[in-house]
């Protein structure tokens, strides 16, 4: 067993036991704990694959932000953990079963399938100098550019979706509400005042 | 050495556990967000591994987007589940049967 | 050469149409007398060019082709084409003169309706249509003359419309026709079955292919299909020519103004029947059975409509049952296989039967809008005009020679007395019968009208006076051919071989052949003077003439006989009275039947299946089913994971097991 497998086995139980605790666990906030365990170990396992900078970026992004958010959320919200974990194991026999009949079917698949290093060897190692986000990079801004910009849109779609949500305007300010301006009617606007006409001089 | 196959396994044990998750935390939104990001998390490795055996760093790109879109719905989700508890104060899937045909 | 003829014949119903447009979309830019100079130049231009074909025809240029193709349809196609021959050039002269003539007398008769131009209008429609339906070489064609006639007569039926009787009437004549054009239209579908072409000539050529084959109408009854469609466009023929019992309509359209009876009732629409069998003759040919079906039906409306003129005191409707009575004689000539005979009487009568009716649309206005000739007499003195021209059409009625009708009546009883088809015998007897009571009813309308005491009141007396001249004008030309056409046309169109390219007769049922052969080589002049001398040893003569002896006796010598004769028989006359029936009888069982049917059909087919199964049951299922389903639906976000889930690993086994 070389020293690139024991990693490998080691961080793929490590990620194995994080991913069930964070199915299991009471407590949200271990939860997402829990997670951005498993994302730090398969980070770690993209390492071994050679794609440095969506490691990086899993790290950064995910962990950074978004489990931060995940974070967030739950300690800001006062949930009732014990209600939502009413009947917890109710469905657990035919879940089980479930992920049991795919994981089965996908281990024979890739296991007596054309994956194994006699059909698929790893490749040689990368030289010294070789750059995983030069590369990445060249074949974004180049071959990829129009998806790229799409992502970018999408993620400002994400932004000003998730800020246009969850805003609470100040009741002080003064903006305005279309529906009423439809809806409004002569008599609300327009008073018709009957008197005798007044001589001027 | 490590095969492919190997990695392939790891991703597949991901997602079973997660497709577990839904079924146990089925009334907890959260714990449900957090079981769909595994399952993107098993999918990413497994294009990260096809990546780096077959050289070709279009499964990374992949792996690019799918992360963008990822963290585009999270976002999103945690935004509606902000909004939802503030209305309904929980976020119990069980009580959010409105559209009950 | 060809073309300019092709010209011509577009021109003839065009110039019809056109007039009619002109009068009836501008009528009120035009006025009067506009619309009036329009369609009778128009109608004037028809029938010389007519006569310019038919002479053409008789040069021997004869003419079949199409005009022009309206559509295709499935390799179908809908064309307009003629075909001119002796048979269609007869009709078109016959045709376009007697609308001629129908077109200057309404100038007087209808001088005061505010109709006027709608009036013009319609009869010049009216003879558009008629000349389609006989210049047609297909039958679809035939087919748009023949409903264009039946629309236009509709028209014309309830021109006042404002009379309740005239609208019951023109219901009545629509709806009759209906029927006839059904079965007509069935009949036109089973001969593109089964020839594949509606063309005259294609469908000629091949029926004697088709004999043998037959065609299960019922199941286990298999018919001729030759005989099939012979009787069914038979029917259409019943319809439209008034044979019993489909005749109900015609004595009820005498509601329409009189120069429509003129135009409709006697010399054209009623006709188009007749003309249509003479034209499928190489159909009708093939099938005894319908041979003697029409002659059958022809003889009991022969007889019976006959009988019923004899009662009438409407002067126009017993001029309606005479017509009634001679298409009868008509069907029965069609019947015994002699064709050439009945489009020789269909030509005569037309020109006597349309005097007669003038003329006593002409009494008409002279009485003030009076029809009942228990009110008339003695009119003699102050219609002298009308008078002499109504004999001469009464006499050509009742088959005197040598006035036109005794030529081509004589035809029709001795091509009936040759014919040994089944029915010929009866048929005989019928026709010989109703000779009589032509005679009579004829001699009957003559006395009461114009002769003996008057019976109107002094106010009427005083203001009797002949008819304009515009009236009077076609009655002199009507009576011209009313005398002369029967000695002029019997050797050259019945006896010569005139119709010999246009009618199609079987060597076995060559009756007219028959009777030919005793005026084999002879002058035209010596067969009529010999035809009239055997006419005058043979039964029919004589029999008309005691007809008109026993009027005169009636209702001239012992005026009253016939109440005494009423008495006599009382049943009788009132069963006649009443038109045996048959109206009562339509209303009763055959209008309240469909009524009553229609309501069944209401409620079991359209209340509760229709609207019940059909439409509240497509939802009631609707609903059925979406209440088993709704649970499904339980709006929880989980249970659509978990089906997701499900759906996944049911496709991902099945990815698995393929490879």
């Amino acid at each position: 067993m070389t020293f690139e497998q024991l990693v490998f086995y080691f961080l793929a139980s490590v990620a194995v036991i994080a991913a069930g605790l964070v199915i299991t666990v009471r407590n949200p906030v271990r939860a997402a704990l829990f997670l951005i365990l498993t994302f730090f170990t398969v980070a770690v396992i993209w390492l071994l694959l050679e794609a440095e900078f969506l490691a990086i970026v899993l790290v950064l992004v995910y962990v950074g932000a978004v489990m931060v958010l995940f974070l967030f959320v739950v300690m800001m919200l006062d949930i009732d953990t014990d209600q939502l974990r009413e009947g917890f194991a109710e469905y657990l026999p035919i879940g089980a079963t479930v992920a049991v009949i795919i994981l089965l079917q996908l281990v024979i698949v890739f296991s007596f399938g054309p994956f194994d290093l006699e059909q698929m060897p790893a490749p040689a190692a990368a030289a010294v100098d070789y750059s995983n986000t030069h590369q990445l990079g060249l074949l974004l801004y180049t071959y990829y550019v129009y998806p790229f910009e799409l992502a970018a849109v999408l993620l400002l779609l994400a932004m000003v979706a998730a800020i246009a949500l969850s805003l609470r305007g100040r009741l002080s300010a003064k903006r305005q509400r279309p529906d009423a301006q439809v809806r409004v009617r002569k008599e609300d606007r327009l008073r018709i005042v009957k008197m005798n006409a007044e001589k001027q001089d | 050495m490590i095969a492919l196959s190997d990695y392939l396994i790891l991703g597949a044990i991901l997602f079973s556990i997660s497709v577990t998750g839904i079924y146990l935390n089925r009334k907890n939104v959260i714990i449900l967000l957090m079981s769909i990001e595994l399952m993107l998390l098993s999918v990413n490795l497994n294009f990260i591994a096809f990546s780096y055996y077959l050289n070709d760093l279009a499964g990374q790109v992949f792996v690019f987007f799918i992360l963008t879109v990822a963290a585009a719905e999270s976002a999103i989700g945690l935004a509606i589940i902000i909004v939802l508890f503030r209305r309904r104060h929980t976020i119990n899937i069980e009580d959010l049967d409105s559209l009950k045909g | 050469m060809m073309d300019d003829m092709k010209l011509i014949y577009l021109a003839i119903p065009l110039v019809c149409l056109f007039a009619a447009l002109i009068a009836g979309v501008f009528g009120r830019q035009i006025g009067r007398v506009g619309a009036h100079s329009i369609t009778v130049a128009g109608v004037a231009v028809a029938f010389a060019l007519s006569l310019y074909v038919y002479l053409d025809v008789i040069a021997g240029n004869t003419f079949n082709g199409t005009i022009y193709i309206w559509g295709v349809s499935d390799n179908f196609p809908f064309e307009v084409g003629f075909l001119i021959d002796s048979l269609t050039a007869t009709m078109m002269v016959v045709v376009t003169f007697v609308s001629l003539m129908v077109h200057i007398y309404t100038i007087g008769y209808m001088r005061d309706d505010p109709g006027y131009q709608r009036f013009f209008s319609y009869i010049s429609l009216f003879t558009f249509a008629m000349l389609m339906l006989v210049m047609s070489n297909n039958f679809l064609q035939l087919f748009f003359g023949w409903e264009l006639v039946g629309l236009v007569s509709y028209l014309l039926i309830g021109f006042w419309y404002t009379r309740e009787t005239a609208i019951y009437a023109n219901m009545k004549a629509f709806l009759v026709n209906r029927i006839g054009d059904l079965a007509f239209l069935i009949g036109i579908a089973a001969i593109y079955a089964t020839f594949g072409t509606l063309d005259y000539s294609a469908v000629f050529a091949s029926v004697p292919e088709v004999l043998g084959q037959t065609i299960e109408i019922l199941p286990g009854s298999e018919w001729s299909i030759i005989t099939f469609i012979s009787i069914l466009l038979f029917i259409g023929a019943m319809g439209k020519s008034a044979q019993v019992p489909l005749h109900v309509w015609l004595p009820d359209s005498m509601e329409g103004p009189t120069p429509i009876s003129a135009l409709i009732h006697a010399a054209t629409m009623v006709t188009a029947g007749i003309f249509m069998v003479a034209r499928t003759s190489p159909i009708f040919e093939f099938s005894e059975t319908a041979l003697s079906v029409v002659m059958i039906i022809g003889a009991i409306t022969a007889f019976f409509m006959a009988l019923l003129g004899l009662v009438q005191n409407d002067i126009k409707r017993v001029i309606a049952y005479s017509t009634l009575s001679q298409l009868g004689y008509m069907t029965v000539g069609l019947g015994a296989s002699g064709y050439a005979a009945s489009i020789f009487h269909l030509g005569t009568h037309a020109f006597f039967k349309a005097l007669l009716f003038l003329a006593a649309g002409s009494v008409i206005i002279a009485m003030h809008h009076e029809q009942d000739m228990r009110k008339m007499g003695g009119l003699r003195k102050f219609l002298p005009w009308t008078y002499i021209t109504a004999a001469i059409g009464s006499l050509a009625l009742a088959g005197i020679p040598p006035f036109a009708g005794f030529f081509s009546k004589d035809m029709i009883i001795e091509s009936v007395h040759q014919s040994e088809l089944f029915g010929s015998g009866i048929a005989y007897a019928a026709v010989l019968s109703s000779v009589v009571l032509t005679a009579f009813y004829s001699f009957r309308l003559m006395f009461m009208t114009f002769h003996g005491r008057p019976r109107m009141d002094q106010h009427t007396l005083q203001h009797l006076k002949e008819s304009p001249m515009v009236i009077v004008l076609p009655l002199l030309l009507l009576a011209i051919p009313s005398v002369i056409a029967g000695a002029l046309f019997i050797n050259p169109m019945v006896f010569g071989d005139y119709f010999s390219g246009a009618i199609f007769v079987l060597p076995q049922h060559d009756v007219i052949g028959a009777i030919a052969e005793d005026y084999q080589g002879k002058s035209d002049l010596a067969v009529v003077f010999s035809f009239m001398f055997h006419g005058i040893l043979q039964p029919p003569f004589w029999l008309a003439i005691s007809g008109i002896f026993l009027a005169w006796l009636f209702y001239i010598r012992l005026p009253e006989l016939p109440g005494k004769a009423v008495a006599l028989v009382k049943p009788l006359y009132s069963l006649l009275m009443n038109k045996y029936y048959i109206d009562e009888f339509n209303q009763k069982f055959l209008a309240n039947g469909t009524v009553g049917v229609g309501r069944l059909l209401s409620k079991f087919g359209d209340t509760i299946f229709i609207d019940g199964w059909l439409v509240n049951g497509t939802a009631k299922v609707i609903g059925y089913f979406s209440r088993a389903l709704r649970p499904l639906q339980s709006g929880l976000v989980n249970h659509y994971a978990f089906a997701m889930i499900i759906g996944l690993l049911v496709l991902m086994t099945w990815f698995v097991r393929i490879n």
